[in-house]
């Protein structure tokens, strides 16, 4: 199956266009690009073969969502309908290859949608490596309901993602958010959900009470969170189909925040500050029972596990400045990663296991970075103004983080860059947005 | 508790400012800004009387600022302590909650460690002053909660801070 697939990846490496054709076909969802350029691989996804004239319009936003998720990871870039040579008019017909080769579409993504009486929605698609003149894989099929349309869009993307790069997709996943409004002396933070690009935002709370980091559970269920709801800080966790939500247990006089969940989605990670002194605890989220892991007088906080459970990433000041460290997840000694110059926080471990993403503090900008589990291989990715507090997209691949802009009128968005630095980009939120935490992908 | 604050020291002020008014008025130029003007219904009403919070806020100082990733106290903040807690002492139907605040530079997490060591500082030392451990909570709000919005340091330094918040008392 690899070798099948050899000749697409190594283009997307390598491809170069003539330049006419390259500015002719130039995709228009680019938005930002921070150093050095990759030739993305063109493709083509004309609209999808509706059975029905209502499907129509659902079929034009299905092809819509799908190319706009290829385009948005600056692998891929998508070839116009205005370009095209040939109609597909036929789901199941021969593909005419020379037709596609002729306009250089690399990869040809076509499908068919049905919309049921009943409301069911049934959506199939084929993937064509063009220049090797085959099918890619299996011609799948997705059956779900009309409301359920984007996700079966997402869906799709993801297979061809997925086929084309060797990698997991990302598309079908959701981002749970803190959302922001006011002005940054009175600002209102409410608890917000939305699909990975920003679509079906879904608000979880009201603005009554200050909340901040949001963290998904490993299933995506359940959704950990920090509020101020009885006036200090406290751990709260939410059910995502219920929205019902419940304080975890907590010390009488001391704040609890920075909560983050283990692979196990039973163990609970945390900061618990008494008497000025922050350190961390871990707690079994069934039985309420707590144990302590670090005994310091320094800060320890943003504690986030390995993807086996059997390690902690956390942030310390334990050696005068703020660094990053790696313990056994029982507790016991730390070992320190980071290195550089600069103060370094948020480590958030990479569900591959190989990288940890942080927020790097150096000569008054921020930057996003990752390093090797080893603190080997620091590479800074972004850098503004202030940038923190990132999450990994399900497969690896890809950061989200909060960015704020300085002055009076500051103001927080949601970025996303590929970990080669690449990539930048803005998710679009109707509100202000911090604190992201990117769900696995769903079901 | 604001309405013991309109003594008659309070009302004899207000004419003089409506005297100055009246005359400001036959001049013609706005001379009025902000600061001549008294606001009755807000903190400013309980100022005169020594036993009000709005005479904590404003005459004794409610907050002590820190140096950059600081939770030492400065001398100043010492005196300002020393001040706060003989008013406690002298107020006892009066309780108190120590917020810790942070500057906008540096990570949420850090900010709401670093406020509560800011918090903590100020409780420890009122406490060596004094003042009952029961009358006293402390909550870090981290860079949550900023009074100033620039992002240079004249504002900063005032983010910076930890904020003695005076609160009904359960007996008073």
């Amino acid at each position: 199956m690899m070798t099948r697939f050899l000749p697409l990846l190594a283009l997307l490496v390598t491809w170069a266009l003539p330049a006419a054709a390259q500015d002719e076909n130039r995709g228009p969802l680019r938005i930002e690009i921070t150093e050095g350029v990759i030739e993305p691989l063109p493709f083509a996804v004309p609209r999808f073969i509706a059975d029905s004239a209502g499907g129509r319009d659902l079929a034009e936003r299905i092809t819509r969502v799908i190319a706009a998720d290829l385009s948005g990871t600056g692998l891929f870039r998508e070839i116009r309908k205005d370009a095209f040579i040939s109609p597909i008019t036929s789901f199941s017909s021969p593909v005419q290859f020379s037709d596609w080769k002729a306009i250089n579409a690399q990869a040809l993504v076509t499908g068919s949608v049905s919309l049921e009486a009943s409301g069911r929605l049934v959506v199939q698609f084929r993937l064509y490596d063009v220049f090797a003149g085959q099918e890619m894989g299996n011609g799948l099929q997705f059956v779900g309901t009309e409301e359920g349309w984007r996700r079966m869009a997402h869906k799709v993307a993801d297979q061809v993602y997925s086929r084309i790069t060797g990698e997991g997709g990302y598309f079908d996943s959701r981002v749970v958010f803190v959302a922001e409004s006011g002005p940054k002396d009175d600002r209102a933070k409410r608890l917000a959900l939305m699909d990975y690009d920003g679509a079906n935002v879904k608000y979880l709370t009201d603005s009554s009470a200050l909340v901040l980091a949001p963290r998904f559970s490993p299933t995506g269920d359940r959704i950990l969170y920090t509020s101020y709801e009885t006036g200090r800080p406290r751990i709260y966790v939410l059910d995502v189909a219920s929205v019902r939500r419940r304080a975890l247990e907590a010390q009488d006089g001391a704040m609890s925040f920075a909560p983050r969940f283990g692979p196990d989605g039973r163990t609970v990670v945390y900061s618990l500050t008494r008497g000025g002194n922050t350190d961390l605890y871990r707690m079994d989220i069934a039985t309420g029972e707590s144990t302590r892991l670090t005994s310091a007088p320094s800060i320890e906080t943003a504690p986030s596990f390995s993807p086996d459970g059997k390690r902690i990433v956390f942030e310390s000041d334990r050696s005068g400045s703020r660094q990053i460290y790696i313990m056994p997840a029982q507790g016991g000694p730390a070992e320190r990663i980071s290195s550089g110059a600069g103060l370094y926080g948020t480590p958030v471990w990479s569900p591959r296991g190989d990288l940890i993403a942080f927020t790097k503090q150096s000569k008054r900008r921020f930057h996003i970075g990752v390093m090797r589990v080893d603190g080997s291989e620091e590479r800074l990715l972004t850098a503004s103004f202030l940038d923190e507090g990132p999450t990994w997209s399900p497969n690896g691949r890809v950061i989200m983080f909060t960015r704020e802009t300085q002055g009076a009128q500051g103001r927080a968005n949601l970025y996303s860059v590929d970990i080669t630095g690449r990539n930048l980009r803005k998710v679009p939120t109707d509100t202000g947005a911090s604190d992201p935490s990117w769900s696995p992908l769903l079901d | 508790m604001i309405e013991r604050g309109i003594d008659m020291k309070f009302l004899s002020r207000l004419l003089i400012l409506m005297a100055a008014m009246a005359l400001s008025a036959c001049g013609g130029a706005a001379r009025f800004g902000d600061d001549n003007t008294v606001n009755l219904n807000g903190a400013n009403a309980g100022v005169d009387d020594p036993t009000s919070p709005a005479y904590f806020e404003q005459a004794v100082g409610d907050r002590v600022l820190f140096e950059v990733d600081q939770h030492t106290l400065t001398t100043q903040a010492r005196q300002v302590l020393d001040g706060q807690a003989d008013w406690l002492l002298r107020n006892a139907d009066y309780d108190a909650v120590i917020e810790g605040h942070a500057d906008e530079q540096g990570t949420r997490e850090y900010n709401l460690a670093l406020g509560a060591r800011r918090a903590n500082s100020v409780l420890e030392y009122l406490l060596s002053r004094g003042v009952p451990a029961e009358r006293l909570d402390v909550v870090s709000y981290g860079k949550e909660r900023p009074i100033e919005i620039c992002s240079a340091e004249s504002c900063y330094a005032k983010n910076r801070r930890a904020v003695t918040v005076i609160t009904a008392g359960v007996t008073g």
